[in-house]
């Protein structure tokens, strides 16, 4: 049963309590760029859970068994890492187009986008060496307990961005003052959003 | 500085980078997808703003439907001739002839700069929800509501909303594409020909007494205009309490535009380039 807890816990606490886009601002820019139209943000949102998911797990196993017997991980992890989201990404990208021709139109620029996501890169790096999250679990993490952690990331990341997405469709037809149209409304909803998600900060006592 | 740690970080980067590179060499003979060369040229030839009017999703999807023989080769409404004619030679039929250019207008001088507002409106800032109100805020039925549907909808930025909220044509910029004319829910935009110099700036079907009390510079249907025509039969005509040009028979004389007692009848914003036209089809 604490084993239990210990993964909803860190599972809830990687989805709410430090949410990657509203209280540790990682990956704002792709959050703002593709949030102003609901079906590009659930395209964006179920392609990061999958990427991400799949780049922390080989990212771990990369770590355990290569990098860290070597002794050259403190240093060569973020080149490894990028490479490794990068390809995870092209066969992602090859693999939907054979499948699923309509889906692959539909996401179209997205995917590659991912690969410059630095929220893939956060996430496959505190799978190895957590270092936000002060939660009170041994250093390193188990694969489960990365994966877990993972998709709770992943799935925090899609949470927001698409009840900001619906906010921005919102927002883009009300009267908004001509000074304030776009993108500084879009920061300002973004940061009361932030501020109400601090209201999780003590959810585990933490 | 212990050298090994060098040679291994070179060894592992380097290992990583040619194990993945093999993977994603046999994914890609495994997950490859036959693609018509064609198809390619074709979307190159299109004009890449995905703006739908064709009737397909985008202009890869168009690309893909000209290419199998599901569209015309002149399917493509805002390349116009000159696209046509490119399609058709890659395709390897023979093109049609040119069709008239035309470009975009503005069928209203009024609008919420100078009509009264029926009540004080306080919803969704978008044309299409305002007019579902009641008939919408302005006291004039057919008259333009001002908040932009239509340049919002432009895919190739040649519509804007002026001081007097109205829109504004920017003749270079248009393609003729026609989303603007679908957009509008008051059917205010027209696509008129290149070559005709005057245009009605009013969409109102009321007759003149009504019109007279909420716009003045509304088609009251007094058909002066028709009256003073040079041309036999008119190439102005009121139909329905508002006036119509004839573009294929009017002469630009500009007789109607001095003599009109209300100026709805306004001067079309020129196109400085000549627009490529459309294909002519026999259909």
């Amino acid at each position: 049963m604490a084993e239990l807890e210990r993964y909803f816990l860190l599972f809830l606490g990687a989805l709410l309590v430090y949410n990657i886009l509203l209280i540790r601002f990682i990956a704002l820019c792709s959050f703002f760029g593709i949030s102003n139209r609901m079906e590009t943000s659930i395209g964006m949102g179920l392609a990061v859970i999958f990427v991400m998911t799949i780049s922390s797990a080989v990212s771990w196993v990369l770590w355990r068994y290569v990098l860290v017997p070597l002794k050259v991980g403190e240093f060569l992890y973020i080149p490894v890492f990028i490479v490794v989201i990068a390809a995870l990404v092209q066969l992602e990208e090859m693999a939907i187009r054979k499948a699923s021709p309509p889906l692959y139109k539909a996401m179209g620029i997205y995917l590659p986008l991912i690969t410059t996501n630095c929220a893939v890169l956060a996430a496959a790096t505190e799978s190895v060496k957590p270092g936000f999250l002060k939660l009170n679990i041994a250093y390193h993490y188990s694969f489960l307990e990365a994966i877990v952690y993972t998709l709770g990331v992943a799935l925090g990341y899609t949470i927001v961005i698409i009840m900001f997405a619906a906010i921005r469709e919102r927002i883009d037809v009300a009267p908004v003052p001509e000074s304030f149209k776009g993108y500084p409304i879009a920061f300002i909803t973004a940061a009361l959003m932030s501020l109400a998600f601090t209201g999780f900060a003590n959810l585990f006592g933490l | 500085m212990n050298f090994l740690y060098v040679i291994y970080a070179v060894l592992t980067m380097g290992g990583l980078a040619l194990f993945l590179g093999l993977v994603l060499g046999i994914a890609s003979i495994r997950f490859h997808v036959e693609v018509d060369p064609r198809v390619s040229h074709v979307v190159q030839v299109l004009p890449g703003s995905n703006c739908g009017a064709c009737g397909f999703p985008g202009c890869e999807a168009a690309a893909e439907s000209i290419v199998k023989g599901e569209a015309p080769y002149n399917a493509c409404v805002a390349g116009g001739f000159k696209v046509a004619k490119e399609i058709a030679a890659i395709l390897g039929v023979e093109a049609g002839e040119e069709g008239i250019a035309t470009v975009a207008a503005v069928g209203c001088g009024g609008g919420r700069g100078k009509v009264k507002m029926r009540f004080a409106y306080e919803g969704i800032h978008q044309c299409v929800a305002a007019n579902q109100l009641i008939g919408g805020p302005l006291a004039c039925n057919y008259g333009c509501l001002g908040f932009g549907d239509c340049a919002e909808s432009c895919p190739f930025d040649a519509l804007h909303m002026g001081n007097d909220k109205l829109p504004e044509v920017d003749p270079v910029k248009c393609t003729s594409c026609g989303i603007c004319v679908v957009t509008c829910p008051r059917g205010i935009m027209k696509l008129t020909p290149v070559g005709g110099d005057y245009v009605v700036a009013c969409n109102s079907l009321d007759q003149g007494k009504i019109v007279r009390k909420v716009c003045t510079v509304g088609c009251i249907g007094c058909k002066i205009c028709e009256k003073a025509c040079p041309v036999e039969p008119p190439a102005i005509t009121v139909q329905d309490n508002l006036a119509e040009f004839n573009y294929e028979t009017c002469t630009n004389c500009g007789i109607c535009f001095e003599k009109c007692p209300t100026k709805c009848i306004q001067r079309a914003t020129k196109a400085e380039k000549i627009k490529t036209p459309p294909v002519k089809t026999s259909a």
